[in-house]
Order: structure tokens, then sequence, then C-alpha cells
């Protein structure tokens, strides 16, 4: 177990520096000089150059990436071309309210996708599991930035009983555990729920279906377990599987959905890459898309340890 | 013969839910009497599984049909409540399957699953739950059985997990002893050593075994008694030794006839019963081995073919006996 997640940890090493690697290029590759942005249209060739200098984009790629790469081991990742705030505090702040959102969203979804699957599975192709399924489905596959909308409508607009935007007063520094903030939460929590909801239900599904079908349930039944006692031996079978689902959900969303967060001006790191990407804001771009990678890379670090202390089969 | 321990009569059962109804099993009535052995031999789809499964109510219960009765220690099998039925299973009997590793949750060690079974049925500690299962364990042979308690299925060979498997099925004490094809998927040597080991805790436990096989070897080996099954219904049955030296039937005379046996000689070719099984669920009219017997006539054809008795425990279900006095088939 412990050699295992040892090895784990330093697989993740190489993964890490690719990662690093990949998203210095992108932003890189991409055309269009960041400055141009920023410097007023009749600036001066020497103010350019004085300012390339300073950002040290006069120098090669790989002296700039090495020089990138050093400084982000030490936590500074730069300084924002459109803001001049250090790029560091722009991304953790964003992350966490990120989190925030992610982390809610991730675990309604979890516990309805939980709850529909497993219905679903139990009663496969009755009309509960059709009515679980038409669920899941409409999960995946509703646009979720119009969902918002309709609940904005829905829920602000027209009821007036939750706040349409926004993480709520103090903006995106100061959020607190308070009736008022939590308010604010609901609405993008909801919207953003509803895709690992879908996912998770699906697969929770198909895996208790699968489950079901297999003869070692004859085999707990014939030891003459109630149907509460096989419930649990099935749920201990697809906890793996879910929460590896579950982990690279929350990964994703971790990504800030972009969407969401502009339809209901949620601050984290959605906001954060949109704006960056308008303003051409590279230092913001590559800090932000890195410590994002860096999440999801700790993330399934994190569901791999987890599964293997679930499923026996997976250790060695 | 003593007051059998399971009593099946007239069972039959029928599966729902395809486009025709399946009648799997087919007025089958078989005793078993305490510490007797039997064996039911049959070919693939012939309903001996099913008719094992419907001993402890183990077919899908929505989708299937039972009638007939059926006496374990002089309980109705069939009248009882769901909770009586999880009482009864695992420990009045007790259940081992073909393939130990899919029979065992992969996800549970086997000391757990041995100590959730004990547990199911008494009122005792985790730990003299354990050491219970240490003894199971040790009992059926298991070569260092404190360390492969906490061993997963996947961990052990073949031959180990069916011996789990065991243990873990006498964990309660059960009386009567359900083996499906407990020795099919294992390699040959280790076959007869499970064998062995069945026959063995069968006398010392006096234990009542019923012995699903498609193996004959198999079932000589560990039966007293042997009942051949054929479309859902026992077609012979007699003491081990009289259906091998003397048998009826003429399916049962294919069967022993269609196996390899040692007076073989390079070249010869190996007797198959010619056809295949009918379809369950449109059986002909009449005797349904008629198609594909070589003594059926017209009256074969028709009707119901009621079950003849031969001698003292020995009967089958065929109207041309008086032309099927077959010697040494085997």
């Amino acid at each position: 177990m412990l050699g295992y997640s040892l090895r784990r940890i330093i697989y993740t090493i190489p993964v890490l520096l690719g990662v690093s690697l990949v998203c210095f290029a992108l932003v890189h590759i991409s055309p269009g000089d960041p400055l141009i942005s920023i410097l007023p249209a009749d600036a001066s060739v020497e103010l350019q150059d004085r300012l390339r200098v300073l950002y040290g984009f006069d120098r090669s790629y790989p002296e700039q990436f090495l020089l990138w790469l050093g400084r982000a081991l030490q936590g500074d990742l730069g300084t924002s071309i459109a803001t001049g705030r250090p790029v560091t505090a722009e991304v953790i702040n964003a992350v966490g309210n990120t989190l925030l959102l992610a982390a809610v969203a991730t675990f309604v979804g979890f516990v309805l996708g939980c709850f529909f699957g497993f219905v679903a599975g139990y009663f496969s192709n009755s009309p509960m599991d059709k009515a679980a399924s038409a669920a899941a489905v409409f999960g995946v596959s509703v646009p979720h930035y119009w969902l918002g909308m309709v609940l904005v409508i829905i829920f602000s607009a027209q009821l007036g009983w939750l706040p349409a935007s926004g993480a709520g007063p103090g903006g995106s520094s100061q959020w607190k555990l308070d009736a008022e903030h939590i308010s604010y939460l609901i609405l993008p929590a909801l919207t953003m729920s509803v895709i690992p909801m879908g996912i998770i239900a699906r697969t929770v599904r198909a895996l208790v279906a699968e489950i079901l079908a297999q003869e070692f349930v004859i085999g707990l039944r014939a030891r003459g377990l109630s149907e509460f006692g096989v419930f649990l031996h099935v749920v201990k079978n697809a906890a793996p599987t879910a929460l590896a689902v579950m982990g690279v959900q929350l990964g994703y969303l971790l990504g800030g959905s972009i969407l969401i967060e502009t339809v209901f001006s949620w601050p984290g790191t959605g906001m954060l890459l949109n704006s960056a990407i308008f303003q051409r804001d590279l230092p913001l771009l590559q800090g932000t898309i890195l410590v994002l990678a860096l999440f999801f890379v700790v993330l399934n670090l994190l569901v791999d340890i987890m599964q293997s202390a679930l499923d026996p089969r997976i250790k060695r | 013969m003593t007051v059998p321990f399971l009593s099946i009569k007239n069972l039959g059962v029928t599966f729902k839910g395809g486009t025709r109804p399946v009648r799997a099993v087919n007025d089958v009535s078989l005793d078993i009497a305490p510490g007797e052995a039997v064996a039911l031999i049959g070919e693939s789809g012939s309903g001996k599984s099913v008719t094992m499964r419907a001993v402890m109510r183990l077919n899908p219960e929505k989708r299937s049909q039972l009638d007939g009765q059926i006496l374990v220690g002089g309980r109705d099998v069939m009248e009882m409540s769901t909770r009586q039925l999880s009482k009864f299973r695992g420990s009045e009997a007790a259940m081992i399957f073909q393939e130990p590793l899919l029979a065992l949750d992969p996800v549970y060690a086997l000391g757990d699953q041995i100590v959730e079974a004990i547990r199911r049925h008494e009122v005792i500690s985790r730990d003299k739950a354990r050491a219970r299962a240490l003894e199971l364990f040790e009992q059926v042979r298991i070569p260092s059985a404190r360390s492969r308690l906490d061993n997963y299925p996947h961990e052990m060979s073949g031959g180990m997990r069916q011996r789990a498997m065991i243990a873990l099925a006498l964990a309660c004490r059960p009386k009567l002893l359900l083996a499906d094809e407990p020795t099919t998927a294992l390699d040959a040597t280790v076959q007869i050593q499970v064998l062995l080991l069945l026959r063995e805790l069968q006398r010392e436990l006096g234990l009542s075994i019923l012995f699903v096989t498609h193996d004959i070897g198999a079932a000589i080996e560990v039966a007293d008694r042997i009942a051949v099954m054929y479309a859902g219904q026992i077609v012979e049955e007699a003491s081990a030794r009289d259906l091998i030296r003397t048998p009826r039937h003429p399916y049962t005379l294919g069967l022993l006839k269609s196996r390899a046996h040692d007076a073989m000689v390079k070249g010869t070719k190996l007797d198959a019963i010619p056809g295949a099984p009918p379809d369950l669920a449109n059986l002909p009219d009449g005797c349904p081995f008629s198609p594909r017997c070589f003594l059926a006539d017209g009256g074969c054809r028709t009707g119901k073919i009621g079950i003849e008795q031969i001698s003292a425990g020995h009967q089958a279900r065929c109207r041309r006996l008086d032309q099927t006095v077959f010697r040494d088939a085997g």
C-alpha cells in the first residue's frame, strides 16, 4: 500500500514536467503580441522594447521556460500584464472560489447520481429505471449555461428567492460560511452539479447492473444475507469505480466551467481564464493553466491511491 | 428408507419473460436421506442446476415460477417468508459453486466473508467467529490457514479457492450441502482432492449432499445414488452401482457409452448420442428423448411417459424398458 502510493507519487513528477512544458508552449505558440493590448496604440518602439525586456519576452523560448519554471517552483508565477498584481495571488484566490463551487457541485452530483444510478441499476428496465436514466441523460446533455439562465430567471428574477450572480458581499476574497454567502452559492452549484450527476448516474447504473448479474450475488443470497446485506456488498464493489469517476469529474469542474462561471459572474478560475484569454495576459494564462493542471494531477493521484485502498485487486 | 432430509415432489420450474415460457424443470421428484449423497447428472441445459437452485429458491423470483413441493428437514421451502428463507439459507442448507472466483465476493477477504456468514446466523463475537473460520480452513486443509484468512479470492489457486468456498458453505453447520459442479473448473488432480474432501466431510459431519455434475466419473466418486436428467425430467434413478452396471434408460446408456474410457483403442470413434437436446420452450409430445432414441416407436411420441419401477431403488421414465437390458455399458 505504502510502496504503491510512493510509486504513484514519483510517477507524477514526469507528468507534471510534461504538463508545464505543454502549457508554456501552448500559450507561446498562439499568435499575437501580449504587450499590444496594454500599450497605447501610439507607444514608441523604445517603450515596447523596454517592456519586452521587463517581462522577459526578449529571451529565447527555452530560456523563458526555464526561468518561468524555476520561479514557479518557488511559488512565483510572475506578474499579470493586465492588472500588475502577482499571478500567484490572483490564481489562489480564484482557485479557492472554484474549489468551493466544484466541491459542492461534485458532492451534490455524486449523491444524486449514486441515488439515481442505484435505483436504475437495481430495477433495470422498470419504469423507475427509465425515469432515473432519463434524468441522467438530461444531466449529461442539457446546455449548462442555458440551464443556469433558466434557473436565474425562475429563482432570481421571478421568485426573487436567490441572488442572480456574484459570490456575495466582499466579492471574491472574503467568503464566509453564513446564510447570505450560501445563498449565492446555491444556483451556480446546482447548475454545475447536473454534469457529474448525469455521468455518475450512468456509470453507477451500468456498474450495479453488471455486479448484480455476477454469480457471487447468488452466492451471497445462498449464505442467507438479507437484501440489505447484499446491497452493502454491491456498494463496496461499485465504490472504487464510482469514486474514480467522481474524482475525474471534480478535476474537470476545477478547471472552472467557463460558461457557468460567466453566467453567474462567479469569481473563479473559469472567469480568470476567460479574462486572461481576452486580454492576452500570458503570465496569468500560463499560471492559471499550470495550477489547474497541478490540481488535476494531484486529484488523479488521490483517486488512484483511494481506489487501491478500496479494491484489493489493484494493489500489486 | 428412512425419512428423507430433502424431499422434492413434482417440482416444476418455468421461466417467463422471454417470448415463450421455458419449462426448465418438469415434474421432478427426488429424496435424499440424512447423510446420503445423491448426484444429479445430465448435459448442459437439462435443468439440474435449476432444480438445485430451486431447493434454496435462488432462481430469480420475478422471472421464474415454481410448483410442487420441496421439504427440507420437514419444512416446506416454498411456503417460507423472505425472513425465514434467509435464515434457512446458509444455516440449514448451503451451496458451493462451479467457479469460486466468480461466486466469492472479489473485494472482501475470505476470512471476512466467513465471519460475515457466521454472524448473520448466530449471535457470536467477531473474535469467536474468526476462530471458527480458522478451524474451518484447517478442516478443509488449507495450508497456513491463519494467513490465508486474509487473502482475497484472486490471491488463491483454483483448488484452494474451492476449499475456501467449501469452508464458507460449512460455516454455519448446514445439514444439506448443494454442490453445483464443484470440480468442473478445476484441473484433474485437484478435482480428485476436492471430491475426496467432500466425501470425507460428508461422513464426518453426516451431511446430505446434492451434487450436480455432468462428469459421470465425479458422480460415481461421491454419490450413493445417481439421478439422470434430460430436458427437465429425471429419466433414470438408481444406486450408483446399479446405474453404471445396468442402465435401463436409452439416454443413460448413451451417456455411459459416450464417455472416453481406458479400453478405447486409438482410432476408434467415440459413441455419441445423435441429435441435440430439445428446445425447452417447445417440447415435443411424449418422451422428450424420443427424437434421438434408437428404440422409439409411435407410442413414445404421444401422451405422458410415466415412471416405471425396475427394482428397489431403481426407476426409469421409459415405456420400452422390456427392450433395454444392457450389460456393462461402461
